[in-house]
């Protein structure tokens, strides 16, 4: 018995995820992802006959882009070992935000310099309770996340902004080229920028090493709590564009906007095979995982699933990508004791 | 014992609370009143039943975020259990409430201590799922007044000594969970663990037992306030008490719980909810539009945990010490 508490202790900490059996197994979760993903898709065409449409699945890509621009960010954050919850609240205030401005005249370019801006300085005012007053991010974000979006409230109360310039629908609406959305290809230049950031410059070297070991990252010379502070603009900024794609694709902004959407975005995060305690994943995983959550919720709403039971799958994915590795690894264990 | 270091930081906030009531008279003089005070109390019973059980989890090194969700199904599955059957009695249903809870709870432990996920994962994927399942039980419809008994609703509601039974259920758990946490073995234990989950291992705590225990404590008290909740409001829908699970955990942030676990008191957590209450329910009063009342809560949440983190780090180790000296 004493054995087995002494087990569930050490694995609370983050153990050495440097060894290439880690990396063997990255490598094998992004590849089940990638079947997961596929399997889905040939599912799906042949349980609708409106799946394999160009047209429907570039509108299914809503389900998803937005949250994978954040997700990109919380990924990285979360390798750091801190997490903001106040992304879907940052969306609700940039949002409300650019309501605001836009009652006062502001055309399109005003309308993304305020997006933006609002993003950055929620990330900023996180990053200050997180990184100089060394308080978990955790109780910050979920603080930031009743006070953002209780000021989105304090404006708005239960009215809703409209009248956002035509060009302004450019975001969420418009299109690159034939099927492809302007809002799919924000997707894949943030999802490139954030892969090379993360997989091929010192700085994502620095993000892995802070969430293996912050003291020893301390001691080698990274400075932890600038890295930190920058992933909490990183992630800010990226809800900042979220919200100009969301608000744009909506055409109006009320409170409640995004609600609930920190939970998504975490969700995909964590089943893209980044480990939640920090210190491991990638950013191809993080990809296929939007992917997949967007053809599940876009097949299930093919089959006319209500949306509260689609939750039900997200919940159910998030707790077993989790648990079956885990349990496989039990019983793996078992057998090889016996 | 934990309580010499507690009462500094339970006092300030107590006074916080007289001060804040003290500004909200002058504006409004009736709101000090007895009567309204007990109002104030029965409004806050069903945040401070779930801040003790959210205080228990959080001493443990984890968060429940499906408190909320377990509330809102439990409270779904006793008013149709009504609906099915009115002659069931109230005790029944209380039992099957609180029992239906805890097994809820008991999943979250389950997964936090047989396969070690992170407790803030679990406990996000339960809390979409239970209410998911909220909605494939109800077929999304609503459970309304005229459609439960009268005894189903007029429980929590019934004066007795001058205070309804829902005040008075608060009050009884606040006592039983009193002496739980400095008086039982499952108490201390529970402060171990998150003081120092090594040290506790080698006093021979089963740390994760010890979670999951914590887990189904929270889980039955969330249940509990589940049948209170929805005979109070007498409707239970998909949504109730939507986002609840935050105003708990600001319960505790706000009484000193700390999230890094091992440092709290029952006090601290009952006194969070009241704070948290009486602002909710001085808003309309002062004339402060209620759409206030997320941003202030947000705030107090900031407030609250950089005033404690600067005042718990010192105060964290000697509460380590008297707890191992006292194990």
């Amino acid at each position: 018995m004493t054995d087995m508490t002494d087990m569930t202790v050490n694995t609370r900490h983050v153990p050495n995820r440097l060894n290439s059996h880690a990396y063997r197994t990255l490598r094998s979760w992004e590849a089940l992802l990638l079947v997961v993903a596929v399997a889905i898709f040939v599912l799906n065409s042949f349980a609708s006959p409106y799946f394999l449409n160009a047209w429907n699945l570039s509108d299914a890509t809503y389900n998803f882009t937005e949250k994978g621009m954040i997700a990109f960010a919380m990924a990285l954050l979360i390798i750091s070992g801190e997490i903001d919850l106040s992304v879907a609240s940052i969306i609700a205030l940039a949002s409300t935000a650019m309501g605001l401005a836009v009652q006062y005249g502001a055309g399109t370019p005003e309308l993304v310099m305020i997006g933006l801006s609002v993003g950055l300085l929620c990330g900023a005012f996180n990053a200050i309770f997180v990184t100089v007053l060394g308080l978990p991010s955790i109780v910050v974000t979920i603080g930031t996340m009743s006070l953002f979006r209780g000021i989105s409230y304090i404006i708005l109360g239960d009215g809703a902004y409209r009248g956002y310039p035509d060009s302004f629908a450019w975001f969420g609406q418009g299109y690159i080229y034939w099927v492809f959305t302007v809002e799919i290809a924000i997707f894949a230049v943030i999802a490139v920028i954030y892969g090379v950031l993360l997989h091929k410059t010192n700085f994502g070297r620095a993000v892995y090493a802070i969430g293996n070991n912050p003291t020893g990252a301390l001691f080698s010379g990274i400075r932890v709590q600038r890295v930190k502070f920058i992933l909490f603009l990183l992630t800010g900024l990226m809800s900042g564009v979220a919200a100009i794609c969301l608000t744009s694709r909506l055409g109006s902004t009320r409170p409640s906007i995004a609600t609930g959407m920190e939970l998504e975005v975490v969700t995909m995060v964590v089943l893209g095979g980044i480990n939640i305690l920090g210190g491991s994943g990638s950013i191809p995983g993080v990809v296929i995982a939007a992917f997949v959550m967007g053809l599940v919720t876009f097949g299930l709403g093919l089959l006319n699933v209500p949306g509260i039971v689609m939750s039900i799958f997200i919940g159910l994915l998030l707790i077993g990508v989790i648990a079956l590795p885990r349990i496989w690894a039990m019983i793996a264990a078992r057998r090889s004791q016996t | 014992m934990v309580s010499r270091n507690i009462p500094v930081r339970e006092t300030i906030l107590g006074g916080a609370i007289l001060v804040l009531m003290g500004l909200i008279s002058t504006r409004f003089a009736g709101f000090v009143a007895p009567a309204n005070l007990a109002n104030v109390f029965n409004d806050t019973a069903p945040l401070i039943i779930l801040a003790l059980g959210q205080m228990v989890v959080i001493l443990t090194r984890c968060i429940d975020l499906s408190m909320a969700a377990n509330l809102a199904l439990t409270g779904m599955v006793v008013a149709m259990l009504n609906v099915a059957m009115p002659g069931l009695p109230i005790p029944f249903i209380i039992a099957i409430a609180i029992l239906l809870g805890a097994f809820m709870g008991a999943i979250n432990g389950l997964l936090v201590w047989k396969l070690a996920i992170p407790p803030i994962v679990v406990t996000l994927g339960t809390m979409t799922i239970f209410r998911g399942i909220i909605f494939l039980i109800s077929d999304g419809k609503w459970v309304n007044a005229h459609e439960m008994s009268a005894a189903f609703t007029g429980f929590p509601r019934a004066a007795f000594l001058g205070l309804p039974v829902l005040s008075w259920i608060a009050i009884l758990t606040v006592i039983v969970f009193g002496l739980m946490m400095s008086r039982s073995a499952l108490g201390r234990s529970i402060f171990a663990v998150g003081g120092n989950p090594h040290a506790a291992v080698y006093t021979g705590i089963n740390v994760g037992k010890t979670q999951f225990l914590a887990f189904t404590l929270s889980g039955a008290l969330a249940g509990l306030t589940g049948y209170l909740w929805v005979a109070r409001y007498a409707v239970a829908y998909v949504d109730i008490a939507g986002g609840f699970e935050l105003e708990v955990v600001a319960a505790c942030v706000i009484g000193g719980i700390s999230i890094a676990g091992g440092i709290g008191s029952v006090g601290g957590a009952v006194l969070g909810a009241i704070f948290l209450g009486v602002v909710k329910n001085a808003l309309p009063v002062v004339n402060i539009s209620p759409f206030w009342q997320l941003a202030i809560s947000g705030s107090a949440i900031l407030i609250a945990v950089a005033f404690n983190a600067r005042a718990g780090q010192t105060k964290g180790r000697i509460i380590l010490k008297s707890a191992e000296g006292s194990v």
